[in-house]
């Protein structure tokens, strides 16, 4: 290996199929694992909207702590906690289950957001016309409170896909993963490889994001 | 003294805690520097000024905390620049958490009313004297709110520093971990580590937001 040369064009190219062939795992990630956060936030938005007061704070705490750790430990409490008891996940499973509990708080908070946004009248017409609150929750409530919000759990959605790199810390081999682990420190040349990653992450983002702020607009538009 | 589990693990833990304080108020430090350099930055008349500054907003939003710090601890040795794992970790946390900071500062500043700035012309105010007497004072009060959730978005990822072999909090519950095998116990403190940080940050943030906006009936208070 020659020190000399900062970045080798011909070894970029080399490591690039099997980097796109992680970002597979990453993309699988992201969306199972905003797949769990849309029904947890849900059940975390509804729990945090209880009558029942013990119920309703037990859910504003479980949100604040999820937010105000680190997913990272998190990850580590479910892979290495849970098998003491009996439970075990493969690390992919666990990843995607931590990923997932992580987003449902904040998106429990998105639509908590969208179900306050809708106007008061909705719920009175409801009890006006007899339905049930369960009723009332699910068919008009809902409907109405989730499409405003769109563009923030978009935004979750591309923040979580940015966190998918933690996955790697337990040994899901993922994007980072397989630029450090497999592919850098067997060749010890990481400058292509952890670049590379950066781009594809970037690249990601930056369209995703474009795409998020379209759907903005278009939700402007309709209101 | 010996302490009855599991609070003899907290001694060792809090050897950690206070690399992780360091960490988190250094790159507090250097992310709000960088939050209204790059926020004003992009307010700027002068093109390049504002390219720069959205350049680096882009780059450190667009892509993951962990993968930057991976390449500035992997890739800055290759030029030379000899790298210890705590100035790193402060330069990426600042960094990451400065991107994200300056579109609040810019938000912030973009939100006082126009009439303000409109006042500060007429009445002769230089730019320079309208951006700093004028505007920044009054955004700096809904700055809070959301600088609150980066901040205690910086704190929670100093973990990832552990994965860089800083002996902070997270990389001190590992060695421990292998060392004693209780596992839950460790994490379970750990976890309510970090979160006895985040609400202190949260506390003194709704604190500083509550006195700042004393006497004022602007600024996004509710």
């Amino acid at each position: 290996m020659d020190g000399e040369t900062l970045w080798d064009w011909g070894y970029a190219l080399e490591v690039l199929p099997q980097l796109l062939q992680a970002m597979r795992i990453t993309l699988m990630a992201t969306v199972c694992g905003m797949g769990l956060a849309l029904v947890g936030g849900l059940f975390l938005a509804i729990l945090r909207r209880s009558r029942i007061p013990a119920l309703s704070r037990a859910g504003f705490w479980i949100i604040e702590f999820i937010r105000g750790t680190p997913l990272l430990i998190q990850l580590y409490f479910y892979f290495y906690v849970l098998p003491d008891f009996g439970i075990r996940f493969s690390p992919f499973a666990t990843g995607l289950f931590g990923l997932g509990l992580h987003y449902s708080a904040y998106m429990a908070e998105v639509y908590r957001a969208g179900i306050d946004s809708v106007p008061k009248g909705q719920w009175e017409a409801a009890v006006a016309l007899n339905f049930s609150r369960r009723r009332t929750f699910f068919t008009l409530i809902l409907p109405q409170a989730v499409p405003p919000v769109i563009p923030a759990a978009g935004n979750y959605l591309v923040a979580m896909f940015k966190d998918t790199p933690l996955l790697s810390a337990i040994t899901v081999a993922e994007l980072l993963y397989t630029a450090k682990d497999d592919i850098g420190s067997q060749t010890f040349r990481y400058i292509e490889p952890m670049t590379l990653v950066g781009v594809l992450f970037l690249a990601v983002s930056l369209i995703s994001a474009r795409g998020i702020r379209g759907l903005e607009r278009k939700m402007e538009l309709k209101t | 003294m010996a302490l009855s589990p599991p609070f003899d693990l907290v001694p060792p833990l809090y050897q950690g805690l206070l690399i992780t304080l360091q960490l988190t108020a250094g790159g507090i430090v250097l992310a709000t520097a960088l939050a209204f350099l790059a926020g004003l930055g992009k307010l700027s008349h002068h093109r390049p000024v504002r390219w720069l500054s959205a350049t680096y907003v882009e780059i450190f939003r667009g892509t993951s905390a962990l993968v930057q710090l991976f390449w500035f601890y992997f890739v800055l040795p290759h030029f030379g620049v000899h790298v210890e794992a705590m100035p790193v970790g402060i330069l990426v946390l600042g960094l990451n958490a400065g991107a994200y900071g300056a579109e609040v500062v810019r938000g912030s500043v973009n939100a006082v009313a126009k009439g303000q700035r409109e006042a500060a012309v007429s009445l002769g105010f230089s730019p320079r004297q309208t951006l700093w007497r004028i505007l920044v004072p009054q955004a700096v009060v809904s700055m809070l709110p959301p600088m609150s959730n980066i901040y205690i978005e910086l704190l929670k990822n100093s973990a990832l520093v552990s994965l860089v072999t800083l002996s902070e909090l997270t990389f001190t519950a590992m060695t421990l971990r292998a060392d004693t095998l209780r596992t839950g116990a460790i994490f379970s403190i750990v976890l309510l580590m970090y979160f006895g940080c985040s609400q202190v940050i949260s506390l003194g943030m709704r604190g500083l937001e509550a006195r700042l906006s004393r006497g004022r009936d602007l600024g996004g208070i509710r």
